[in-house]
């Protein structure tokens, strides 16, 4: 148990320093307010949120996939790319650390300063209460469940930055990666993949995309197969991540 | 202190570190010395436990590097090539890191930072970010974060290069302060370093050990009384007898 405890108490250091880094340079800063000037980009004007009539923020929900797809790689890219080109992963593996705290303090880092970006919509909360009556239970589970696909879009990047020392690099990979599971659930692609593979594999593509998860939660759904889904997936791609960064020592 | 048996280390077809032995006891100062891409770098490496070696073994305060890896990371001080350092932080905060990441007990982390600042001669530059100090400056950073701890054992990857010649002196100084109660193993490029900080030298070639002297024993290797000339004799034989 105690060995156990031991891989993990990298966490809090870890998250510390990341967290730190995030808010010492410009990075969290534009971040968070190219994110938030986008979000409210497509919400007014491609969606029009005002002209729909109804007080709900299926407006503003509907495009957080895509908005995250591009965004959260560019705040995971330098998670480990950003050690291996400045030589301090060397620094960084000659400490008595654990590998599973330093791959999740790091990601959960990121991850906070993906939350302080939702936080910071709130107020379209506010403004669809002011407007009307929305259903406020659907629009927090709906919030949870974005928060969820944040970080598994984060996992994707954080992953993929521990392959190489290139930030670009790892930010259009995992650009690329966080294309194909949205897009899995576009119906242009899976009218497709039906068309071209018959409905079965039209189904199980669907199965592995952002796009339908978050489906059922922007109407208020809560499935466990969503939530189930987001949690295994970055589970998945965080072991991923913990493996791809354990390799260096290898040479 | 430092025991190291027969260490390996492959990178493809080219065998970098072949079967490298060697022991350090505490109060020695060792001069690690070779030419580039000797296996120098690779074998301090293995000892940070940041490169796992393909056979073989190093100690640290009697843990081995490969079987209880944190363990004998927690006794040793490494100041890898380069020193690098996280840009964005100031001195203190990554000593503040460094304190937190070897799990130092609370209590003891602010008087282990102001002790390695003090040590390190670092207090002048402690409100700057760490990208923008010289390289003599960061050097000394992370020579502070090598010792904050305390560690029994340090290993050190030149810490003396890119310094002016009163920084060196000043790291000279602090070497010879910690000797008595450490084993310590150095790297550098300069051999006039090596008589004024080590008590012995080791010199590696293509991997392997090509001298195991103390300075003077060195010295009369050479043809000239210089270490240049021993250095130069001791490296051009290796290479000699594997062409």
């Amino acid at each position: 148990m105690n060995r156990f405890r031991q891989q993990f108490d990298s966490f809090l250091p870890t998250f510390r320093r990341e967290l730190g880094a995030y808010f010492a340079t410009p990075m969290a800063y534009v971040f968070l307010a190219v994110f938030l000037l986008s979000i409210g980009m497509f919400t007014w004007e491609a969606a029009r949120f005002f002209d729909t009539g109804t007080a709900d923020l299926s407006p503003f929900f509907v495009w957080h996939p895509w908005i995250y797809m591009i965004f959260l790689p560019a705040l995971a890219m330098r998670l480990w790319a950003d050690e291996t080109s400045a030589g301090t992963d060397e620094l960084l593996l000659s400490l008595p650390l654990g590998m599973p705290g330093l791959v999740l303090g790091k990601l959960c880092a990121a991850w906070t300063v993906a939350a302080v970006g939702l936080v910071l919509t709130l107020p379209m909360w506010i403004t669809v209460n002011y407007l009307g009556n929305p259903d406020n239970a659907a629009i927090a589970l709906t919030y949870f469940v974005s928060l969820l696909m944040a970080g598994s879009y984060l996992s994707i990047g954080a992953a993929i930055s521990a392959l190489t020392r290139s930030q670009v690099t790892a930010f259009v990979i995992s650009v690329v990666v966080a294309f194909v599971f949205t897009a899995a659930g576009w119906p242009l692609v899976l009218s497709g993949v039906k068309n071209l593979f018959g409905a079965g594999l039209a189904d199980l593509v669907a199965q592995f995309s952002f796009l339908s998860h978050f489906e059922a939660a922007q109407r208020g759904v809560l499935e466990l197969r969503a939530v189930l889904f987001f949690v295994g997936f970055m589970t998945l791609w965080t072991i991923l991540n913990g493996l791809w960064a354990s390799r260096q020592r290898l040479g | 202190m430092l025991d190291i048996q027969k260490l390996e280390k492959s990178f493809g077809e080219k065998r970098a570190v072949q079967g490298l032995s060697f022991t350090v006891e505490k109060g020695t100062v060792l001069g690690f010395l070779g030419p580039n891409g000797a296996g120098k770098s690779t074998t301090m490496r293995m000892i940070a436990g940041v490169l796992e070696p393909d056979s073989g073994d190093a100690t640290i305060d009697g843990k081995s590097i490969v079987s209880a890896r944190r363990d004998a990371q927690a006794a040793l001080g490494y100041l890898p090539e380069g020193a690098p350092l996280y840009d964005d932080m100031t001195p203190p905060e990554f000593l503040a890191f460094m304190a937190a990441a070897r799990s130092l007990p609370r209590s003891e982390r602010k008087p282990a930072i102001e002790r390695a600042i003090a040590d390190s001669r670092i207090s002048t530059v402690c409100s700057q970010r760490i990208g923008s100090l010289s390289k003599g400056y960061r050097r000394r950073v992370g020579l502070a974060g090598a010792i904050l701890h305390d560690p029994p054992v340090l290993v050190l990857d030149e810490p003396t290069d890119g310094l002016d010649p009163n920084q060196k002196r000043a790291v000279r100084a602090l070497i010879a302060r910690m000797a008595p109660r450490k084993a310590i193993v150095i790297s550098t490029h300069t051999l006039t370093e090596v008589p004024a900080m080590c008590t012995r030298a080791i010199v590696v070639d293509r991997g392997r050990i090509v001298a195991d002297e103390t300075p003077e024993g060195l010295l009369k290797l050479s043809a000239d009384g210089t270490l240049e000339n021993a250095f130069t004799r001791l490296t051009d034989q290796a290479e000699a007898e594997s062409a």
